[in-house]
């Protein structure tokens, strides 16, 4: 059982009205929502030129690849992409803060 | 007619290689299984198996879930038969990940501790939107289940040399018993250990049959395709042999006509928002200690799971190229018959029996990940916190569970006897619109938007809910197909073509139920003041810093 006092809501709503914490909301939601209109587009992009441009998509570029095939290797690579850049960006420049603030609300005592 | 079936079946394999290896796996894993995890238990390692994974751990078990009878067996034989169309679907699948990785995993990993609901109801009213998040689990799991019960009723016929009714009801109640017994023995813990054994055969199996075929072909990808069309158009049957030179481009399953094209926009909607609202794949990042191991498990889980579509499109031209559309669609399973056979094609019956052990291994793995996820859902959300109002003992939450894992367990056996007939991916893809609409937008709205409440959760809920499956129910999928000029049988679930009572025109609803969803939860939001400021700050700190995660796990 944990003997750890409960953080009361007035700390968290201290911390959420924090300089800190705005800045940590704002940092997340600044990376997190631009990528994900972008994956999503991209991806309804491919989707709907395959449906409505099969014969562009059909177009041959070199032996039987054709241009929808290289777009959906293109998904492959764009999943794997952003899946890295996030992992990188989340290890390197979220998490040093989200862990600052977490300690903060602890009072500074490790358990 | 059935007599040729027979025939055609015996040829294939050694059904007594097959049971023996599938005995084997259910042995050995059975085995792990006691070891790891057998004994008492506690809730926490029940459902989750005390968030002891590490996000590698994790990872694979996500993989080993989400690489279903459905995804793996379907999008080969999706492949084989529609090229390049079998190749757009399984993309939807994939990039559904990005969905989980940016805006869910971490998030809920960070606020909730069994379940879904936990997260949901974190500042809500507790009582109503457990009640709702339950239901809509429990509908979405129920829906899952079917359709892998469904392929282990489909596989059998093909795998086993057997095609009688009973022969396939009966392996249906042996993968359902033994999935009871995974559960019952080993909780979380014991169940994600055969997600990761079944997801580390599944991935070898794949890559091995994908440089066996590549091999055949002087490891020109292009090759390998111009072998697909030439078999294809080889075909004795002329409309197979007219299609051959469109496996390479878009239009051969989704580009028939306007409507099939829309319903292709409505499938993808569904499919990539539906992923990030699975209850047994959210289930998953409980079982990892901390928001960086649930980043690492879906990072993990992109890598294998993107690796293995790719190889599944080796492996769905292979089987066109070197099985042929006309022995696929004379094999008992059809499309679902595609990998297997290719495996026959290249290593005979020992590859053919391990594929087919493989393929089991899936569905019983997955069958025991939902298992448990509603199992807990009946313990956790219905049982404690709503019947006792959380005065409840963890034995007494425990001892629900495993009788809901029991319960549930023959719902399987008895759904799937029900369902043996029914088309696997249209069961998945409504267990992916009915989760797309009825979970992703309270999960999102409750993760980012401050103003939601619980009659936005509520009206969203039951909204997506209910619209996805009315939807469903009044569309050509359960009647009104036209019937197939040779057997006047109708491709809808009621076979009988003078049954008509559809008037929605698409098979999937999430073109229509799921921003449908969205907006009930913004009107249902707007119209209602509750607003419980203290509650917000202490969810969307701790959703970002992880606060509180550590001590949560003591107890």
């Amino acid at each position: 059982m944990s003997v750890n006092p409960t953080t009361t809501s007035e700390a968290y709503q201290a911390v959420q009205a924090s300089e800190e914490f705005q800045t940590l909301r704002k940092k997340f939601r600044s990376f997190v929502f631009p990528t994900t209109a972008f994956f999503l587009a991209w991806y309804f992009l491919y989707v709907l030129l395959s449906i409505f441009a099969p014969k562009f998509m059909g177009t041959k570029v070199f032996g039987n690849i054709t241009i929808g095939l290289i777009f959906g290797l293109g998904q492959f690579v764009t999943t794997f992409v952003i899946t890295f850049i996030y992992a990188r960006w989340a290890n390197r420049q979220f998490d040093p803060l989200a862990d600052a603030i977490g300690r903060r609300l602890d009072g500074g005592t490790e358990h | 007619m059935i007599n040729l079936v027979t025939a055609e079946t015996a040829k294939y394999g050694s059904p007594t290689l097959n049971i023996a290896i599938f005995a084997i796996f259910v042995a050995v894993t059975l085995g792990i299984v006691i070891k790891v995890a057998a004994g008492k238990k506690t809730a926490g390692e029940y459902y989750t198996a005390g968030g002891a994974f590490s996000g590698k751990q994790n990872g694979i078990a996500i993989a080993g879930d989400y690489l279903s009878a459905a995804s793996f067996l379907g999008i080969a034989g999706a492949i084989a038969l529609q090229g390049y169309d079998g190749f757009l679907y399984s993309i939807g699948f994939l990039v559904a990940w990005l969905v989980a990785l940016l805006l869910v995993a971490e998030l809920m990993r960070n606020t909730g501790r069994f379940t879904m609901a936990d997260v949901l109801s974190y500042r809500l009213r507790q009582r109503p939107v457990r009640i709702a998040v339950s239901c809509s689990v429990l509908a979405v799991s129920f829906f899952y289940l079917l359709a892998q019960m469904a392929g282990a009723g489909g596989l059998v016929s093909l795998l086993l040399g057997v095609s009688g009714e009973a022969a396939q009801n009966l392996v249906i109640a042996v993968v359902g018993v033994v999935m009871v017994l995974y559960v019952l023995i080993g909780g979380m813990k014991g169940t994600t250990w055969v997600q990761i054994i079944k997801a580390i055969l599944l991935i070898f199996a794949a890559f091995i049959m994908s440089v066996w075929v590549l091999a055949k072909y002087g490891f020109n990808i292009s090759s390998l395709f111009q072998g697909a069309v030439d078999t294809t158009a080889a075909s004795a049957n002329a409309k197979t042999a007219a299609n051959a030179e469109h496996l390479l481009t878009p239009g051969l399953k989704y580009g028939l006509n306007m409507t099939t094209k829309i319903d292709f926009i409505s499938l993808s909607l569904a499919l990539v928002l539906g992923t990030a609202g699975l209850p047994h794949v959210l289930q998953r990042f409980y079982t990892v200690p901390t928001s960086k191991q649930a980043r690492k498990s879906v990072e993990w889980a992109i890598w294998l799971i993107g690796g293995f579509y790719l190889l599944t499109l080796t492996i769905g031209f292979g089987a066109g190229a070197l099985v042929g559309p006309d022995k696929i669609a004379a094999a008992p399973g059809k499309a679902n018959a595609a990998a297997p056979l290719l495996a026959y094609e290249l290593g005979g019956s020992v590859l053919l029996g391990v594929v087919a052990g493989i393929a089991f291994a899936t569905i019983l793995a997955v069958v025991a990940g939902l298992t448990i996820t509603s199992s807990a859902t009946f313990a956790h959300d219905l049982y404690k916190e709503v019947f006792k109002k959380g005065k409840t003992t963890q034995e007494a939450e425990v001892r629900v569970a495993r009788i809901a894992a029991l319960a549930i367990g023959a719902v399987a056996i008895f759904g799937g006897m029900f369902a043996k007939s029914q088309n696997i991916a249209f069961l998945v893809a409504l267990a992916f619109a009915v989760a797309a609409s009825a979970n992703l937008p309270t999960i999102l709205y409750s993760l980012f938007w401050k103003r939601f409440n619980t009659r936005g959760a509520l009206w969203s809920i039951y909204g997506g809910l209910l619209s996805s499956i009315i939807l469903i129910f009044f569309s050509p999928v359960v009647s009104g197909k036209p019937a197939d000029p040779k057997t006047g049988l109708s491709a809808s679930m009621i076979t009988d073509p003078s049954i008509d009572f559809h008037w929605f025109p698409l098979d999937n609803p999430g073109l229509i139920s799921i921003p449908l969803a969205f907006f009930l939860g913004w009107l249902g939001s707007v119209t209602s003041k509750e607003f419980d400021a203290g509650k917000y700050a202490e969810m969307e700190v701790r959703s970002l810093t992880g606060h509180g995660v550590a001590e949560a796990l003591e107890h």
